[in-house]
């Protein structure tokens, strides 16, 4: 029961890996990392269940939140340009100046 | 059903690690290698040293995912390609690993029960660290305070990695902020 659990997790993983390096915007790539957190949080549980010790389930908590945080960051990285300090200043709104460093980049 | 999961876990190890070095695009990349340390946390898990992989996947997968992020907003998106093949990598690389290798002819077989850690070491702790210490976690006990001194110079060495890249890329926003200033 649990094996089968097991090797259907390891089908999703080698499914999203594949997504991961193959998909074509960025979008599918964080959503690619996210689901691959979430497959590890799960493995971790069906692996407590698989040894008879589930007593790692507590970790496996741990490990979504670390994912959730992750995701946010590098949606935040995506959306500002900019991880630490985005609040808005005089010189205009924080996605302005990202739009702004944008066309900055490319002339 | 133990062996399958390993072994399954270490070819998809393989094929991130192959599919980060074929990629050019970085974010792909910095995406991967967060992959690849999830992958590691797992392996870690197998092995039951659960620890290792909670440390492995906080700093893998979240602080460094975070700062080789910080570092290409810094910097380019894209691999550019080497100009021309140089052998020193390569054959730093392979001496490397030779050595790597060569370290672990030493060592005793894996599990085996004659091993000097499993035979006087860890009857000892498990023996002892209950009325030594007190604490009776014995994995804790160890950690936090047989070792107390290597954790602070872990401590220490992190903190000021820390510094240094902050040193570094607060150098680099200063030194573009004045450049803003200037042209306008």
């Amino acid at each position: 029961m649990f094996a089968a659990a097991a090797i259907a997790l390891f089908i999703g993983m080698v499914i999203v890996l594949f997504r991961l390096y193959a998909g074509p915007t960025l979008y599918d790539r964080v959503l690619a990392g996210n689901a691959f957190g979430t497959y590890t949080v799960l493995f971790i549980g069906v692996l407590g269940f698989l040894t008879g010790r589930p007593d790692f389930l507590d970790i496996a908590l741990l490990y979504a939140l670390i994912n959730f945080v992750g995701t946010i960051v590098v949606l935040k990285y995506f959306r500002y340009r900019a991880i630490g300090d985005t609040s808005p200043t005089p010189r205009g709104t924080p996605a302005e100046r990202g739009r702004l460093k944008d066309q900055g980049a490319k002339s | 059903m133990e062996l399958f999961i390993i072994l399954t876990l270490f070819f998809m190890l393989v094929v991130t690690a192959i599919a980060i070095l074929m990629m050019r695009h970085l974010f792909a990349v910095v995406m991967l290698s967060g992959v690849f340390s999830l992958l590691s946390a797992l392996l870690f898990v197998t092995l039951d040293a659960v620890d290792v992989a909670f440390t492995e996947a906080a700093v893998g997968a979240g602080i460094s995912t975070v700062l080789m992020l910080g570092t290409m907003a810094l910097t380019s998106r894209n691999e550019k390609m080497p100009r021309d093949f140089s052998p020193i990598p390569l054959l730093v690389v392979i001496a490397t690993g030779s050595v790597l290798i060569y370290g672990t002819l030493d060592m005793p077989i894996f599990g085996s029960p004659t091993s000097p850690a499993l035979s006087h070491l860890a009857t000892a702790y498990l023996t002892q660290s209950p009325h030594d210490i007190g604490v009776p976690n014995v994995v804790t006990a160890i950690l936090a305070s047989y070792r107390g001194y290597d954790t602070l110079g872990e401590t220490v060495v992190v903190f000021t990695a820390c510094v240094g890249v902050l040193i570094l890329i607060g150098g680099l926003a200063r030194r573009r902020r004045k450049d803003e200033e200037g042209t306008n």
